[in-house]
């Protein structure tokens, strides 16, 4: 579903990602882990369209992404979040919904006004359905600012999912948070599975990341240092001595 | 009577400009080109009456689609620049705009008297008003229709996604693309809308002062247009009424009494209004309050 293919990112001097290969398959939950400035978010940043890539090729579903801005990513299917939270944050927790709500194929068959006034009824549904899952239904009204820390983390991971992705992309979604919510949100993610979206995760909280993942990369200066199960990760003497060997957390 | 009519034509029209500074503030971009699509409105819609003798209707609508196709224009390239960048950007078009109205001659022979534009010497006799024999009070009237049809319209479209969007863009542009936003129609649109509100203000303008004169669209009428939104806040268009009324009213014409004290009161004022209600005069905290006062419920998905 989606194939990175000998990806490089330098920024001045510095090899943020160095050729860089890496197949997600659909329906595939891939966790991708590496200690601090290991290329981890510059690796989302870059196939999600924010940064280009210095050389070669991120393949999303067949097609080359390449040249594509984000929200034309989006419309193909590529969705995600951010590592430091980036709502709407003058918007209402509805609003925040609506806006990404609005551009998927099964709700473009409806009426455009509608759409627009937000009085389209498959659109109202959908946006209760995107507050339930995100256990925000009695926050609708809220603006999304006065929002607390974990409820943020919950809208934004709905903002994402609003758009209804193929390939979800989540950028340390447990950053900041508790056991419980941790729990929570691994109980979210694999709803997700459910629902047929592939996720690549990038994540410190090997918690999470052991508990949820299919298959793990591990990054260390840019580079893949090894990739399998989460048990063969565990068990990798590269990888311990890249990242788990210095970790209190496992 | 006259005197007050004039204020209230003067509130009416900066409150279209200020709506217009509004419609782009609300996604990030601070323009100091209101000023240039203002003269341009201006120029352009009694050059319709006066040379081309069209009625007032279609004149004011030319103008709206001359300043907005102008918008539009400048919209492309002020996608490359923002913040700092895009103030001075857009203060050299408003001054580009001035200099071509400066340089501006089309002097055409009717009834034995030369008319139109007259480069150094302005634009003088736009007296479409006084020709069709128009009194004061109607002339006010059909002002103040544009400037509530344009207030209810941009007060509606906020509360369709079409605010949500606009707002989306302006919070962070990042986070609006990665929703699947389009940011570069969404700003080249706000910026067009900018222009064809800009440019109604402009044509109203040029016909209730008769006379236009290339020293009113200065960096001093852009900075005016980009005051009364941040100042009334950006909750909803009454902010900007507000403030014009705040500025114009009160601060300009109530304290003349003071003589050239004015000037100092007048910046000390919007200092002090800034530091009380950084939001903006008609902030939410403010509209609650009101509500309360007032008993209205709150309703709908609206804050």
């Amino acid at each position: 579903m989606l194939e990175i293919n000998a990806l490089s990112k330098n920024f001045g001097g510095i090899k943020a990602v160095e050729n860089l290969d890496l197949q997600v398959q659909s329906g595939e939950i891939v966790g991708l882990i590496g200690p601090n400035g290991s290329g981890k978010s510059t690796l989302v940043n870059v196939v999600c369209g924010v940064l280009k890539p210095t050389s070669g090729d991120v393949i999303f579903e067949g097609r080359s992404m390449a040249g594509q801005a984000p929200s034309t990513r989006l419309r193909h299917g590529i969705a995600r979040t951010f590592q430091n939270i980036r709502l709407f944050g003058g918007l209402t927790v509805w609003q925040n919904l609506w806006v990404a709500r609005n551009s998927p194929k099964d709700i473009r068959s409806q009426s455009i006004v509608r759409r627009w006034l937000g009085s389209s009824a498959v659109l109202k549904r959908e946006i209760e359905t995107m507050l339930e899952f995100s256990n925000l239904a009695d926050k609708a009204d809220v603006l999304a600012s006065n929002l607390a820390f974990g409820e943020q983390r919950r809208l934004e991971l709905a903002r994402a999912v609003a758009a209804k992705p193929r390939l979800l992309l989540l950028d340390e979604p447990a950053a900041g948070m508790n056991q419980t919510e941790v729990a929570e949100l691994e109980q979210r993610i694999r709803r997700l599975r459910e629902q047929g979206i592939t996720i690549l995760l990038v994540e410190h909280v090997m918690q999470l990341v052991m508990g949820v993942t299919d298959r793990i990369a591990v990054l260390n200066f840019g580079s893949k240092i090894a990739e399998g199960t989460p048990n063969d990760i565990q068990e990798n003497t590269a990888v311990q001595e890249a990242y788990l060997g210095h970790s209190d957390e496992v | 009577m006259d005197y007050y009519l004039n204020l209230i034509n003067t509130i009416g029209i900066h409150t279209l400009l200020g709506l217009s500074a509004y419609l782009l503030i609300l996604t990030g971009q601070v323009s100091m080109a209101q000023a240039g699509f203002f003269g341009i409105g201006a120029y352009t819609a009694a050059i319709f009456t006066v040379i081309f003798e069209w009625n007032i209707l279609s004149a004011i609508g030319a103008a709206m689609l001359v300043s907005g196709g102008v918008a539009f224009l400048v919209g492309f390239p002020a996608l490359r620049v923002r913040g700092l960048m895009l103030v001075v950007a857009t203060v050299a078009f408003s001054e580009f705009a001035r200099m071509f109205f400066y340089n501006l001659k089309w002097r055409v022979v009717r009834d034995g008297a030369e008319i139109g534009p007259d480069g150094t010497m302005g634009f003088a006799e736009i007296r479409y008003f006084n020709d069709n024999g128009w009194l004061n009070w109607e002339v006010t009237i059909f002002l103040w229709i544009f400037v509530a049809v344009v207030m209810a319209l941009i007060w509606w479209a906020d509360k369709t996604r079409i605010g949500a969007v606009l707002r989306a863009v302006g919070e962070d542009e990042l986070a609006a693309d990665s929703t699947g936003i389009n940011v570069t129609v969404v700003k080249v649109a706000a910026m067009t809308a900018g222009g064809v509100v800009a440019g109604l203000a402009g044509s109203l303008y040029a016909h209730q002062v008769t006379d236009l004169d290339h020293h009113t669209f200065t960096v001093l009428l852009a900075t005016f247009a980009i005051a009364y939104p941040i100042l009334g806040g950006l909750s909803n268009v009454f902010g900007t009424l507000i403030a014009v009324v705040f500025i114009q009213g009160l601060l300009i014409e109530g304290l003349r009494f003071l003589g050239d004290w004015r000037m100092l009161l007048f910046g000390a004022l919007i200092i002090v209004a800034m530091n009380i209600k950084p939001l903006g005069l008609f902030d939410n905290q403010t509209i609650r309050v009101l509500r309360n006062a007032l008993g209205v419920k709150r309703q709908g998905n609206s804050v």
